[in-house]
């Protein structure tokens, strides 16, 4: 539930005021234990920083959607999360445990993994190739090669192709079943929809529901607002490295949702 | 014929210089580094294996192993405890690193041991023959020289694609930030790629060492030797770099017998033909990402 | 209003001192054969070349980027050459060593030819086969001597103390040329030209900036300057062998002394010089042991002190004795009228203060700092 100024209501200053209220939402009260806390992050490369004092929660089984505008610090966001940067132990908890400064590999051993922006699937390895060593944390759980391609039946056929010789969308998939190889309980996906044509896009969110039902975490981050929110359970907009918004889907207009992104 | 002999000479010849560049190609390969201490490291490996044959009094061929993992635990505790923090975008550091390791080993290899040669003695094997015709025999040393080659290079090539462990050199190679999200923690693999690669190289140092007399001051040859293999079989193909040694050996092996002073530069020759003419090398295999 | 022009500054606080002393220092060294012995004269050509050397490789990694570990080929070239155009060609043999530093930059033009299709550790490797290539030809060439060398005889017609003090004001001269030339170069817009291209070579081409031509006349310039210091040194040790002439511990000594110095100023390889020889002086009973030292002390530094002692003293006290940087000086008046808030310009002027940060090797813009742990 998103709490609003009466007299701010409809203006910009309404929505950027707007802050969470403490005793609504579908999901379990701050006093019980999210899977995913983030406290004050305030990351960066080198001198720039890209987020200013962040702070998000996410509950175990829910879909977040962080969206924002280019720059807005959504990757950076999802990099101090699975650990490519690192920050003070307590700015990142995940399942109570304090991370912030364990590096990505170890995350991934907990149960974080990070569908990156840009895909990155290895170009010289087959697809099947890419899967396995998406498997290579040994984590235990529901996915496994098969599982996956039943996921992306696209993959079937591609399966001893190098990865370099994929389509984007194929990649895509690939990406993302890598990820899902890992069994993690916080999946992180990053710019799924970047380049790539709104139908395959579709066919690519096709697939969350299926993932949400393993009861896999997801953060996903995304420009394209439409499907994001189309498969969130709350929102989070960015803006220059600050959270201007947050909320449900359904208690938060399209125009209240633009007028975060660009900052009217 | 005795163009016959050349050739086979060259061949066997090769199968050792493949081990070389196949160390080499895998530290590039892996981590983006050229070891320039490469073939002084061999180096350290025959010196090393000198030092157990003496006292112990027994065949090189039997210290191979235990030098193998001497230096291959060598190699593991340089690259963790001081070439993984050279490693970074600009080649620079690793570069001038491996170059004043390399100043540094020979130096201390002078000191310690003396500039004399000196030289791992196998026994008779080293001069028996098997006879083919009357004018083509082949020494049974160099013939176990290469097939040695071969199966360390076909393990390492079955090590790649089929193991855990293997892919994640490739993956690491490709893209080493998208292998930390797999889970692989790319210090560990450094000093894995790097033990390895001396592994593979100490064996070759010590068969070489049976072969020819050393000292200190061989090891640049070596490297050079490496690296014109992996040029000319080209960059990414274990089996090209088998190649690529072989066509060295065989170059060089003409080329001293056409005038003993000419062997070692009828390789630099064909490595600079090559270089002009197929500067990607004669098998490369890279994928373009 | 339209702006006025900039005042481009170009003298350090450091420099205006700096620069005065150093001529009172060259004014004493030119000196030296009047009054040293001769003992002293060799140890001044030893160092003097040192310090050429040490530029001319500092010239070629540290403002072009270009990584040699093969330039003792040019200093090989370069002794015989004097050797050559002494005996042979009859040539003075003071006048021989401009003339073996051409030789050298004329064999650099095909050696460039085949190297600059590598990069980065390939290239030094490269580097270091051609130089091989150089040396194995040498020897199976009759005669230039073959393994044995060659003799540089017709010097000895020469008085010896004149020989000794000549030989000692070229080395001078070789070095004083390295540090000068070097200077001129990074003032000019070649010297531009070259930073840009050690930043980001892609974007310096983008920018117009012919990179091929440019690294091309580095490379010919790192030749001559070698192969001229080659003459030198051989000159004065009157014996030409192979394996010393291209021995790659011509390499070892410009690298170790640049590297510890601080790669791609002008005032660190001569900071490194001096630290190189000091220490081969004061190890000199110790056989090879200096070079272990000294090659570690380079190794370490390569990797956690890239910029060298001089880059750490720079940090510290911001000096730059030779200041080849173009600093908007925000003190002068036209500057102040220039700086003031003008409703056609677009930018502000840059808010530079005191002297400018340390010059450092190329080292790209590094990853997000934290996402690889070391060690």
């Amino acid at each position: 539930m998103i709490h609003v100024d009466p007299a701010e209501a409809g203006t910009a200053a309404g929505v950027l005021n707007a802050s969470p209220d403490p005793r609504g939402g579908v999901q379990t009260s701050p006093m019980a234990g999210s899977l995913l806390e983030v406290e004050g992050a305030s990351t960066g490369y080198g001198s720039f920083q890209a987020l200013f004092d962040v702070s998000l929660r996410v509950d175990e089984g829910e879909t977040l959607a962080v969206i924002g505008a280019n720059g807005a610090g959504k990757s950076t966001l999802l990099k101090t999360i699975c650990g490519l940067l690192r920050t003070d132990d307590n700015t990142v908890r995940f399942d109570g445990r304090p991370i912030g400064s364990l590096p990505a590999h170890k995350r991934v051993g907990l149960g974080i993994s990070l569908v990156p922006e840009g895909r990155l699937v290895f170009p010289s390895l087959t697809v099947y190739e890419n899967l396995l060593v998406g498997g290579h944390s040994r984590r235990t759980g529901p996915w496994s090669v098969d599982k996956v391609r039943d996921l992306f039946p696209l993959l079937n056929r591609l399966m001893n192709k190098q990865a370099a010789h994929l389509s984007g969308g194929e990649q895509q998939a690939l990406a993302i079943g890598r990820g899902l190889m890992a069994n993690p309980r916080l999946l992180l996906l990053d710019e799924v929809s970047l380049g790539l044509a709104p139908i395959v896009v579709a066919e690519l969110y096709r697939a969350i529901p299926r993932i949400v039902a393993e009861g896999t975490t997801l953060i996903i981050v995304e420009q394209d607002i439409g499907q994001a929110v189309a498969v969130a359970d709350r929102i989070v907009c960015l803006l220059e490295g600050r959270v201007v918004l947050r909320g449900r889907p359904d208690e938060v207009t399209r125009e209240q949702i633009s007028a975060a992104y660009f900052g009217v | 014929m005795a163009w016959v002999n050349d050739v086979i000479q060259g061949i066997l010849l090769g199968g050792l210089y493949a081990l070389f560049a196949a160390g080499l190609s895998l530290i590039f390969g892996v981590m983006r580094l050229v070891n320039l201490a490469h073939g002084d490291l061999s180096l350290l490996a025959a010196y090393a294996a000198l030092l157990i044959v003496g006292p112990l009094d027994i065949n090189p061929f039997l210290s191979v192993f235990l030098v193998m993992i001497l230096v291959a635990i060598f190699g593991y505790v340089l690259q963790r405890g001081f070439l993984n923090f050279a490693l970074e975008d600009d080649p620079m550091p690793t570069i001038l690193a491996t170059f004043g390791l390399s100043i540094v080993i020979q130096n201390l290899l002078l000191e310690v041991f003396s500039a004399n040669s000196m030289g791992l003695d196998a026994g008779a094997i080293e001069t028996q023959a098997l006879k083919i015709t009357d004018q083509i025999s082949i020494g049974w040393f160099p013939l176990i020289t290469l097939v040695t080659s071969v199966v360390v290079l076909f393990a390492l090539q079955l090590y790649l694609s089929r193991t855990r462990m293997g892919r994640a050199f490739r993956a690491t190679s490709d893209n080493q930030e998208a292998a930390q999200l797999m889970g692989i923690d790319n210090r560990h693999l450094y000093g894995l790629a790097m033990a390895i690669a001396l592994g593979i190289v100490a064996i070759a140092g010590v068969f070489l060492g049976i072969r020819t007399t050393f000292n200190p001051s061989v090891g640049p040859a070596r490297l050079i030797f490496a690296y014109e293999a992996v040029i000319i079989g080209g960059l990414g193909s274990v089996w090209g770099t088998l190649v690529g040694g072989m066509l060295l050996g065989v170059a060089q092996t003409i080329g001293a017998h056409l005038d003993p002073g000419w062997g070692v530069l009828a390789g630099h020759l064909l490595f600079l033909a090559v270089l002009v003419l197929r500067p990607r090398g004669l098998f490369a295999k890279q994928v373009q990402a | 209003m339209s702006p006025r022009p900039l005042r481009i500054e170009r003298q350090t606080r450091a420099s205006r001192i700096g620069l005065p002393a150093a001529i009172v220092i060259v004014a004493v060294a030119a000196s030296l054969p009047l009054w040293g012995s001769s003992n002293l004269m060799k140890t001044g050509v030893t160092f003097l070349t040192l310090v050429a050397l040490a530029q001319m490789w500092n010239l070629l990694a540290g403002y072009a980027g270009l990584l040699s570990v093969g330039q003792q080929a040019f200093v090989g070239i370069g002794a015989y050459g004097v050797w050559a155009l002494a005996e042979k060609a009859g040539v003075h043999p003071f006048v021989a060593v401009p003339l073996a530093g051409l030789v050298a930059a004329a064999f650099a033009l095909p050696t460039a030819g085949l190297t600059f299709r590598l990069r980065g550790g390939y290239f030094a490797v490269g580097t270091w086969v051609v130089a091989e290539v150089f040396r194995l030809l040498v020897i199976n060439i009759g005669w230039l001597g073959g393994g044995s060398g060659a003799s540089i005889t017709s010097v000895g017609r020469i008085a010896r103390d004149t020989r000794e003090a000549a030989v000692y004001w070229l080395a001078l001269g070789v070095a004083f040329g390295a540090v000068l030339l070097v200077y001129l170069i990074l003032r000019s817009r070649g010297g531009l030209a070259l930073a840009a291209i050690r930043d980001d070579e892609t974007a310096a081409a983008g920018l117009g900036v012919n990179t091929v031509r440019s690294k091309l006349g580095v490379y010919l310039l790192s030749a001559f300057g070698c192969g001229a210091t080659g003459a030198v040194i051989y000159l004065n040790l009157l014996r030409v062998q192979p394996e010393g002439a291209f021995s790659l511990n011509w390499s070892a000594l410009m690298i170790f002394t640049v590297v510890i110095g601080g790669v791609g100023t002008i005032e660190g390889p001569i900071l490194g010089a001096l630290i190189f020889f000091g220490l081969q002086q004061l190890l000199s009973d110790y056989g090879s042991w200096y070079l272990v030292l000294v090659g570690t002390i380079a190794a370490v530094s390569a990797v956690f002190a890239k910029q060298g002692l001089w880059g750490v003293l720079n940090r510290r006290w911001a000096l730059e004795l030779f200041p080849v940087r173009r600093r908007v000086d925000l003190d002068s008046d036209t500057n102040l009228a220039a700086a003031e808030p003008n409703p056609d310009s677009t930018s502000p002027p840059d808010r530079s203060t005191g002297a400018p940060p340390a010059e450092g090797p190329p080292v790209a813009t590094a990853p997000p700092h934290e996402s690889t742990q070391k060690g």
